[in-house]
């Protein structure tokens, strides 16, 4: 689109890149944001609880329920053996089905420790909580049940899907190469731990069911909930309005949706159940473990000649997700050898799933250590390393890059941050107890663009209303969606209405793989647009308006008016008279094939200094600026709490995030935030975030690129290189936790 | 959760009464039984809630003491300006435990009595003594990171995770337990918790029902004072080590069933023994179980440098 046609590109009214505030923020810390467990809508709902399996594989043997049903309140008791028959996982009989039936307590195996094996309803939920834990259920375990936790590569096979990636002679290269890095960085299992558990509320009307959940998506739960209940899916009406924090835990549908829905058939009133916090451990997904091979190979000057990134990850027996930690490097520095792998480890554990940037998140971890690595060997500059080795087009497929702003997001960040002052020799800086030291990384996350549609409405009052089946996952996607479209029709922010997380409503394809914005904020630009026209032909065409007979194709929005030459009408006006019952439109986007011509990505560079406890290894961050480009910024506010939030992840992954796999039982330690470390406010200092200033035309109608999970990936690697910096330790086994430090320190005190 | 009946306490002795009572347990600021009791590992059938009592008075004693009500919270008892100008090493431990809304909620008599946070005791689905003698000790062979290095036992390898009660321990001093006859008794702050042994269920000196009435802090002894805790981040977590010195005592945390007076580096430094010294007899006998095998080195070190003085 012409810049002079693309409302977001002119920024008229300089909406486009205001940073707004959130416009749901008011009622999210005011607790009137109605979550789908608060929903009032239909009082009078029913409480469930769940029941999680503690063997990680085997079958139910025997069950009594007969306590849990006479325990006061209690409404209905299931287990697989009185539970409605559900069609078998995995069916997806309707035609477009995006997701297939989720059916819970339908046969006596168990596949994972925690999964689902009852569920208890009663009036209350101390009720339903206290009948749970009468219900008896002996477990026969599997004989060879077994988590292969230590020896990842004992149970790896190959998962394919690389072949592109493998390029010249990478053994070739290796061997030959003057410097060459070869370690191995292994990261934990890592939790979601949203702030809001995964929760749903159902009621039925007649044949149709009201489903309120905590899900990224509103089309793929409501088409899970269809195929699950057996019933056209156009009868289930799903709504997804607040998100309590998602990181891909929430892509997908969990008991609490199917058994709610269920129940409150049953039951004839609305059930809804929350997962508690110890249920999310192991009900819902987790990022896997990682065992990450790196090597690279490069002559005395720096080039490198080959780059070498295979991964091992785990994933539950029944299961094939991978964390694919090798991906991006097939898309970071030039060389001509290269080999990336990917092999699965599988396993008696619950199902691993997509977590914050993944692959990046903890792939980087590995790759922008060795780099690290590498630079020290070669006695050269880090940043300036990653700068000789930038490549001109994308060094596996040769594709052009879309836009490739690394090179200034580093020296930018470099400067900002003073590195040129840094001390490339460890153990140089002692302030007090703290060895201080500085670390850089790169920073790069793939970008998408998936097809969305989206409706819009203006009334007789002049408000404009765009609805998408969407979330917002408290990323700012209302926000945002306000800012286009009142860009686009030229009316202040206060008179647009964004209404989400409908299934009713025009198609889009939820938050995540941050293709959010652009996904549904492209098809919000085009409905707009399309208003647009449908507004001035009906002002051109109707004899009371002052543009009558005016040329369409001339008009103009701005200040709440549709202006042609020198005559102008409120839109309020226009409607109000020429079509009272308000004016409708559409819109979408489709993914322009041309995109795939291009290799498309975000790019940016963080810069941190720590401190670490010369007497108990402790680290903490003392300061970090991250520099980012993901194109047009559409609200600094909202993109730059992207940033900050996914840097402070990613000091969380470098530092603190674990969860131990006790291999005796197929289960994780930590059930509870206070075991779940994530980084608290006082490990947080000095942390500042901001975009360079461009534009990815090739990326969407919009111009922009995602930001949600930009902002981790490469900043726990920062923080690793500033550790090796101050007190001379590198700890490639994530998280860097007292005793590893402690250890290093220990042995070069000798 | 299990259903409980709930009587708000009108008097010290009526509490322990009520309380003596089978089933029945005391309440103060529920900051650590009402976790407990929603994962049904603490299963009360009757509350006793005793935060109301007027027993969070702060003063000093003829002696030259400070005597601190029960009922006080934890942050009353962090700002107090007797504490803090005195006992800055109670204070400092204090602030270096849970978060400021925690410590508005919690007393100091349920700091004390906190139980420990080892991983298994939380999980009902594992096998743990605490929660259920006899059922076999799922850390001994699991994850053990946090667990003791000190006076642990085969039964169980617990550590009690107060950061106050350590600087409390450095001081020294007693508490006054009341029981249902209105008796109020002086036990050693020192001899209120006990080792696990094979009775790891039982963790203090207290008769059922007793209520903590105070906690009596002898004089400060002459000398600095500091604490030092170490942790996974910088503040929310409970400590993998921690020490707290007063003049020529000290005394460590999350290194056993109790607060660990460290009675053995003191005497070697009465002795003429360097800190690095001292610390090492005071670890001496320190057992590791694979996973906390680091935390030897690591209070050792810790101690060694809060026993020089590094406090920088
Ligand atoms: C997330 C989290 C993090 C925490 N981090 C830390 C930390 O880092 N360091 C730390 O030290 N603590 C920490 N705590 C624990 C916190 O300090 C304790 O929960 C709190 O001190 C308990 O006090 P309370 O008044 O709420 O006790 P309650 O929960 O009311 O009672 C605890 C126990 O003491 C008994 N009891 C209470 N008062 C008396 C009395 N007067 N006489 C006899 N028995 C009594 C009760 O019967 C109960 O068994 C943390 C807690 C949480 C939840
Ligand atoms: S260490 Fe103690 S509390 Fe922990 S599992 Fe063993 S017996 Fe239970």
């Amino acid at each position: 689109m012409a810049d002079d046609a693309n409302p977001i590109a002119l920024n008229r009214a300089g909406l486009i890149g205001k940073p707004v505030d959130r416009l749901e923020g008011k009622l999210k810390v005011s607790g009137t944001a109605d979550y789908a467990y608060e929903v009032m809508e239909k009082p009078g709902a029913a409480f469930g609880y769940l029941v999680g399996a503690t063997i990680p594989r085997g079958k139910i043997a025997g069950v009594d329920i007969s306590a849990a049903e006479a325990a006061p309140g209690v409404l209905l008791v299931w287990t697989h053996r009185n539970a409605p028959s559900q069609p078998a996982p995995g069916t997806q009989s309707q035609a477009g089905s995006q997701a297939p039936a989720q059916p819970e307590l339908y046969d006596e195996r168990i596949r994972f420790y925690g999964q689902t094996a009852a569920l208890v309803v009663a009036e209350s939920f101390e009720q339903a909580a206290a009948a749970a834990r009468l219900v008896r259920i002996d477990y026969e375990a599997d004989a060879g049940a077994a988590v292969v936790f230590d020896d990842m590569h004992a149970a790896a096979r190959d998962t394919g899907g690389d072949e592109e990636a493998q390029k010249g002679d990478f053994d070739a290269a290796f061997a030959s190469a003057p410097a060459v890095i070869d370690a191995t960085w292994t990261t934990p299992v890592q939790n979601h731990c949203q702030m809001e558990p995964h929760a749903s509320l159902c009621w039925w009307e007649g044949d149709q069911v009201y489903a309120f959940t905590s899900n990224q998506s509103v089309k793929r739960p409501q088409h899970a909930l269809g195929e699950t209940l057996g019933i056209d899916r156009n009868k289930v009406h799903l709504r997804a309005r607040y998100i309590g924090g998602g990181f891909g835990g929430k892509n997908n549908s969990y008991a609490d949706l199917t058994l709610s829905a269920l129940a409150a058939r049953e039951l004839k009133r609305p059930v809804k159940i929350a997962l508690t916090r110890q249920q999310m451990f192991h009900m819902t997904v987790h990022r896997p473990a990682t065992v990450q091979r790196v090597r690279l190979a490069a002559d005395r000057n720096g080039q490198l000649t080959g780059i070498s990134h295979e991964t091992i990850s785990h994933c539950a027996r029944a299961d094939r997700f991978m964390e694919r930690a090798s991906a991006f490097t097939k898309n970071l520095y030039a060389a001509p050898n290269r080999r990336i792998g990917h092999k699965l480890a599988l396993m008696d554990l619950p199902v691993a799933g997509a977590m914050r940037a993944p692959g990046e998140a903890v792939g980087m971890l590995a790759l922008e250590c060795a780099m690290d690595e590498l630079a020290e060997q070669l006695g050269m500059d880090p940043v300036d390393l990653r700068i000789l080795n930038e490549p001109d087009v994308d060094p596996t497929d040769g594709r052009p890059f879309s836009t490739r702003p690394l090179v200034r997001c580093l020296k930018e960040g470099a400067q900002a941050f003073g590195w040129d002052a840094r001390i490339p020799t460890p153990r140089h800086t002692r302030d007090g107890r703290w060895w201080v030291g500085t670390g850089m990384a790169a920073a790069i996350r793939g970008n998408f663009l998936l097809p969305a549609k989206a409706q819009i409405h203006i009334s007789a009052e002049g408000i404009v209303t765009v609805r998408q089946a969407m979330t917002d996952i408290g990323t700012g996607t209302y926000t945002i969606l306000a800012q286009i479209a009142a860009e686009t029709l030229g009316v202040p922010l206060e008179e647009v209405r964004i209404e989400l997380g409908h299934s009713e409503w025009a198609p889009a394809p939820g938050s995540g793989g941050s293709f959010g914005a652009a996904s549904a904020g492209s098809a919000a630009m085009d409905a707009g647009i399309n208003l647009r026209s449908k507004l001035a032909a009906l002002a051109v065409g109707d004899a009371a308006s002052p543009l009558h007979g005016g040329d369409p194709a001339k008009a103009e929005f701005r200040d709440g008016n549709i202006v042609i030459g020198n005559q102008a009408e409120a839109l309020g006006d226009l409607v109000r008279r020429a079509s009272p019952q308000g004016v409708d439109a559409v819109g979408a986007v489709t993914p322009d094939p041309k995109g795939r011509e291009y290799s498309q990505h975000t790019y940016g560079g963080h810069f941190c200094e720590v401190g670490v406890d010369a007497v108990t290894g402790e680290v903490r961050v003392r300061r970090m600026i991250g520099v980012f480009a993901a194109g047009r910024i559409l609200n600094h506010k909202t993109a730059r709490s992207q940033l900050t939030g996914g840097m402070i992840w990613g000091i969380g992954g470098a530092l603190h995030e674990e969860n131990h796999v006790d291999p005796r039982f197929g289960s994780f330690v930590a059930q509870d935030l206070a075991q779940y470390h994530v980084p608290a406010q006082a490990d947080i200092a000095g942390l500042d975030a901001w975009f360079i200033d461009e534009v990815d035309d090739i990326a969407n109608p919009l111009g922009i690129k995602g930001v949600g999970e930009l902002g981790i990936c490469g900043a726990g690697a920062a923080v690793a290189n500033a550790v090796y910096n101050a007190c001379g330790v590198r700890v490639r086994d994530y998280p860097i936790t007292v005793e590893k430090v402690l250890a290093g320190l220990q042995a070069l005190e000798g | 959760m299990r259903a409980f009946t709930y009587e708000r306490a009108g008097d010290a002795a009526g509490a322990a009464r009520a309380a003596a009572r089978p089933g029945a347990k005391l309440i103060a600021g529920g900051t650590n039984l009402i976790d407990l009791m929603k994962l049904e590992i603490e299963t009360p059938t009757h509350l006793v809630d005793v935060s109301r009592l007027p027993l969070a008075g702060i003063e000093p004693t003829p002696d030259g003491g400070l005597r601190i009500g029960a009922m006080a919270t934890n942050t009353a008892l962090a700002v107090h300006p007797q504490v803090r100008a005195r006992y800055p090493v109670v204070a400092q431990a204090v602030l270096a435990g849970a978060s400021g809304q925690l410590r508005n909620k919690a007393t100091v008599g349920g700091n004390l009595l906190q139980r420990t946070r080892c991983g298994y005791f939380y999980d009902p689905a594992k096998p743990c003594n605490k929660r259920e003698p006899g059922a076999g000790c799922a850390a001994l062979e699991g994850f053990n990171r946090m667990h003791a290095i000190l006076g642990a036992s085969e039964a169980c390898i617990a550590t009690h995770p107060s950061d106050m009660a350590v600087g409390m321990t450095a001081v020294g001093g007693r508490v006054e337990p009341v029981d249902g006859e209105g008796r109020t008794r002086a036990l050693p702050l020192s001899e209120l918790h006990r080792l696990p042994g094979d009775t790891p269920q039982v963790e203090t000196a207290l008769a059922p029902g007793e209520l903590i009435t105070a906690v009596v802090l002898d004089p400060p002894p002459a000398g600095r004072q500091l604490y030092r805790k170490v942790r996974d981040r910088a503040s929310y977590a409970f400590g993998l080590a921690s020490v707290a010195v007063a003049g020529g005592q000290a005394a460590l945390g999350a290194v056993a069933h109790r607060p660990w007076r460290a009675t053995t580096a003191e005497a070697a430094l009465a002795g003429g023994a360097s800190p690095d010294e001292a610390a090492a007899a005071e670890l001496a006998p320190a057992q590791g179980r694979g996973g906390n095998d680091f935390k030897i080195p690591l209070t050792r070190r810790l101690l060694a440098a809060a026993l020089a003085g590094e406090n920088a």
